[in-house]
């Protein structure tokens, strides 16, 4: 016998994730347009690989793949990481990120909805640990490149390694803004000068900034759309903010703008798109605008003293773990038990 | 914070008015207007007419006729039995012809104990008169309300005498009558706002008087324009200051808790009642029904229902209780051919009836038909993504997808941590989860666990009190028993002089150490049950067993139905 209610809205987890997609093309268009199609042939790779290794999973739990496939889920896992990779990353390295994330991270942890950790940080993060050279050559901007790959090179080049005649790696590659501010402090240079190089743009990297607003405008989006509350991301982007302004009012030639660090790296998708996964982020409101301020200051400490580039991954991951503990604290006063007048 | 402002009239505060907002909610599509272009219209009497004897929240009322009773219309049929309780009454003049078990709305499907009674034709009243209430003993004119079977017409059916008694502060500032009905589908409440809103206030201007109200207001979502203008004119002329005050509309504005919100800006405190903040909160319906009682002397047994859905013509009727459903939808141009069972109520909280030979009862606003097209059944349920969609939409502001993994895990300490009974099953949850999960039915279930546990814990306690005070009894009889055998034995020798000296010491001796001996029975009858502790592995494995069968059932029985 059927219960109550008897009505439900017209809403489901695949248009959720549809969605989420959706508001990921514009940024990847540009992605194409500023550095070359390499990125389509790595997100499709990663969404390829994502797929099996979802369909095999769920097969082996003894679970209905159709509904678990067509849940989209598992692709968006497959772009964000893809996304959060060097686009001329060779093609075992998405292979084996994406396997990370699907299979370790996901189903291992119980699936969709169990699972402690983002699987796509969780793919990234053993990437940089275990090979942190390919995962630090980057694309670059066509601007400033001394050649482009087209399509079919890029896709030479990932699953072969092998580039057209007459091109070498530094011609199509190069570091990222972030990797070369930190290269350049160690050289003692100062923020003035470092940041007058071609790969700096006008607030974040060459190119890449516009990338980064595009994340930033389908993070809004998702915000209209109702997919994701404005806390995380508002809360993470203060964090950055805040304690890069406090660096760098301290020290303006040694800690760059905290404009700079809102323009770069994984910030803007990192913010809208995989600190705001439900399944692993904070639940309440008071819990989101904690997790998303706590995934800023550590996402700007490993940045700028820690041993990475970019922190991004390694905050989402660190405060994952606090999740239960934040919900647990933070829980809303529920109708009827606020204090008297409280309200008014 | 508004100041008030001494000798400040009641027109003055009228004027500004702030509402307020309740967290959550959700606007599903209304579907009211296709039951709202035709009037109210006077249902015929039926064939038969069953009428429950459980019709209100408390205790079930006692039947005080018997079969081939001839009844008059209005006659008390079933009187109120404890404090939570009214009293059920004939809807026509007829014969009682069974006082047995019959299908009713309610959830579980059960049958309950019903009077039903063939009509006469000729609907003739018992004696009845209007009450002179502004001269009588409070208390006095209560109990004639609860003789009159009067009960919240709202949905909840709660004795409307226990709502109308001003406490020990003879005051109860904040008389609200909710017009919101914001369930989608139903427009009883809507139909007689427009077609009754004098009487409307003319019961209020009793419930002022009883619960010697300051303020009157009348609450109708913003949906129902015609409403709020009749019974603005209404308020023109009832000669006492009414406020009616069109709120948002937004499912579940209509709850009770929601609308004092909205109102007021007060929360009712969790476990109390609204009275705790000096609120009254009355459906317009029994206000209308109230008014019937006081000013004409009716006790309740007629209501409006909306029949909509999958019927030919959705309207409102006047319905007297006990009327079967079966009856009803043919009144509606009959239901479309595709139905496949009726709710009682509207589609977000309705509860599915067992049959269309279920009576309306005080509880019936509306008879929704269903059909596949216009209910489709819920796609099969998704794991939950902790979106916290439910929780934005939650008009409780809980945390649902907490209290979803605590119910599911059988957590049930930590689902009552997270306020489990805080929750009014409104169903914002379920329609807005996008991995289609029936939450409700998750709380229902977890609510009715704890219900039983409490249960089984007081047969639990009361059982080891009786099982104490009969080892008591038992020790002190035979104490008493032993003690007179003793007597008796060492009576005897006085009494049986040829009996020889040792006889006697032996007889003595016998039932001292028979009384010993039950001494230590005693003691050792009362020893806790030997059941529990110490116990071979293989009686443990026996134990695992039916601990694992009764779990087994148990998630059987917890399993959504949709598959």
């Amino acid at each position: 016998m059927q219960t109550s209610p008897y009505i439900a809205e017209q809403t489901s987890v695949s248009i959720i994730m549809l969605k989420v997609l959706a508001a990921l093309v514009p940024a990847i268009a540009a992605y194409v347009w500023l550095f070359g199609p390499a990125i389509l042939v790595t997100l499709t790779l990663a969404s390829a690989t994502a797929l099996v290794l979802e369909a095999a999973a769920v097969k082996l739990r003894g679970l209905p793949i159709k509904p678990f496939l067509m849940d989209g889920s598992a692709l968006v896992t497959a772009w964000l990481l893809a996304l959060s990779l060097p686009p001329i990353a060779p093609w075992w390295l998405i292979v084996l990120g994406t396997f990370f994330a699907i299979v370790v991270a996901k189903h291992l942890y119980g699936g969709l909805g169990n699972n402690l950790f983002n699987p796509a940080m969780v793919g990234y993060a053993v990437l940089i640990i275990s090979f942190p050279v390919q995962m630090t050559q980057w694309s670059a901007p066509l601007l400033l490149a001394g050649a482009h790959l087209d399509l079919l090179q890029a896709a030479q080049y990932i699953f072969t390694g092998s580039l057209p005649n007459g091109i070498g790696l530094d011609a199509i590659s190069s570091a990222t803004p972030l990797d070369t501010l930190r290269t350049q402090l160690q050289l003692e240079h100062t923020v003035r000068e470092i940041t007058q190089l071609p790969i700096f743009g006008s607030i974040g990297g060459s190119g890449s900034e516009i990338v980064v607003l595009l994340f930033l405008l389908g993070g809004i989006y998702l915000w209209l759309a109702r997919i994701i509350t404005w806390h995380i991301p508002v809360a993470f982007m203060a964090g950055l903010w805040i304690t890069g302004g406090l660096f760098h009012i301290t020290d303006p030639d040694r800690y760059i703008s905290p404009w700079f660090h809102l323009a770069t790296g994984g910030v803007m998708l990192g913010a809208f798109f995989i600190a705001t996964d439900p399944v692993t982020g904070a639940t309440t409101p008071k819990g989101k605008l904690i997790f998303g301020a706590g995934i800023g200051v550590l996402t700007y400490l490993i940045r700028t003293v820690g041993g990475y580039p970019d922190g991004v991954a390694f905050a989402v991951l660190l405060m994952n773990i606090a999740v239960p503990l934040i919900d647990t604290y933070t829980q809303p006063a529920v109708y009827g038990h606020k204090k008297k007048g409280a309200s008014e | 914070m508004e100041m008030e402002i001494p000798g400040g009239t009641n027109e003055s505060r009228l004027m500004n008015r702030t509402l307020y907002e309740f967290n959550g909610g959700v606007h599903p599509d209304e579907h009211k207007q296709v039951s709202t272009a035709r009037p109210i219209a006077l249902a015929p009497l039926p064939k038969q007419l069953v009428i429950p004897l459980s019709q209100h929240i408390g205790q079930a009322a006692k039947a005080i006729v018997s079969v081939g009773d001839q009844v008059l219309k209005g006659q008390r049929i079933g009187q109120a039995e404890g404090y939570v309780s009214v009293s059920v009454h004939a809807p026509t003049s007829g014969t009682v012809t069974a006082i047995a078990a019959h299908a009713v709305a309610h959830p579980s499907g059960l049958s309950d104990l019903c009077v039903s009674i063939v009509p006469d034709g000729a609907d003739q009243w018992v004696e009845h008169a209007s009450l002179d209430y502004r001269n009588m003993e409070p208390s006095h004119l209560r109990n004639l309300l609860r003789d009159m079977g009067i009960a919240g017409l709202g949905g909840a059916v709660f004795p409307s005498f226990i709502k109308l008694n001003p406490g020990a502060a003879q005051k109860v500032p904040t008389l609200i009558l909710n017009g919101g009905e914001c369930e989608p589908w139903i427009s009883c409440d809507d139909m007689l706002m427009r077609e009754r809103a004098v009487e409307i206030l003319q019961g209020a201007a009793v419930m002022r008087f009883m619960l010697n109200s300051d303020d009157v207001l009348v609450g109708i979502e913003d949906n129902k324009p015609e409403a709020i203008a009749a019974l603005r004119v209404a308020a023109a002329e009832c000669g006492f200051p009414v406020e009616v005050i069109a709120v948002p509309t937004v499912y579940p504005g209509g709850g009770a808790k929601q609308l004092i919100k909205v109102l007021t800006g007060k929360e009712v405190p969790s476990g109390g009642r609204s009275t705790d903040i000096g609120v009254a909160t009355f459906n317009v319906g029994t206000a209308y029904a109230l008014h019937r009682a006081v000013n004409h002397g009716e006790p309740l047994i007629s209501r409006i229902v909306t029949v909509t859905g999958n019927v030919h013509r959705p309207q409102n009727f006047e319905v007297l209780i006990g009327m079967p459903v079966a009856e009803l939808v043919r009144l509606a141009g009959s239901v479309k051919d595709d139905t496949s069972g009726y709710v009682m109520g509207g589609p977000m909280m309705g509860i599915t009836l067992a049959g269309d030979d279920v009576p309306v009862v005080k509880a019936t606003n509306c008879i929704l038909a269903q059909s596949p097209g216009l209910f489709p059944p819920a796609p099969p349920a998704m794991p939950c993504i902790r979106c916290t969609r439910c929780a934005q939409a939650c008009p409780a502001d809980l945390q649902p997808q907490e209290l979803y993994w605590f119910a599911r895990a059988k957590n049930f300490g930590k689902t009552q941590e997270y306020n489990l009974f805080d929750c009014i099953e409104c169903g914002c949850c379920s329609y807005v989860c996008p991995s289609h999960i029936p939450l409700v039915q998750y709380y229902r279930y977890a609510k009715s666990e704890i219900w039983a546990k409490e249960k089984d814990k007081k047969a639990a306690d009361q059982a080891r009190e009786r099982h104490e005070f009969r080892q008591l009894r038992i020790e002190r009889e035979k104490r008493e028993r032993a003690a007179k055998l003793a007597q008796r034995a060492s009576a005897k020798p006085a009494e049986v002089a040829s009996g020889s000296p040792e006889d006697a010491a032996a007889a003595a001796k016998k039932a001292t150490i028979q009384a010993a001996i039950e001494r230590a029975k005693a003691k050792k009858d009362s020893v806790t049950p030997k059941n529990v502790t110490d116990l071979p592995p293989e009686k443990l494995q026996e134990i695992a067993e039916i601990e694992a069968r009764r779990a087994k059932i148990r998630e059987i029985a917890q399993q959504p139905v949709d598959e």
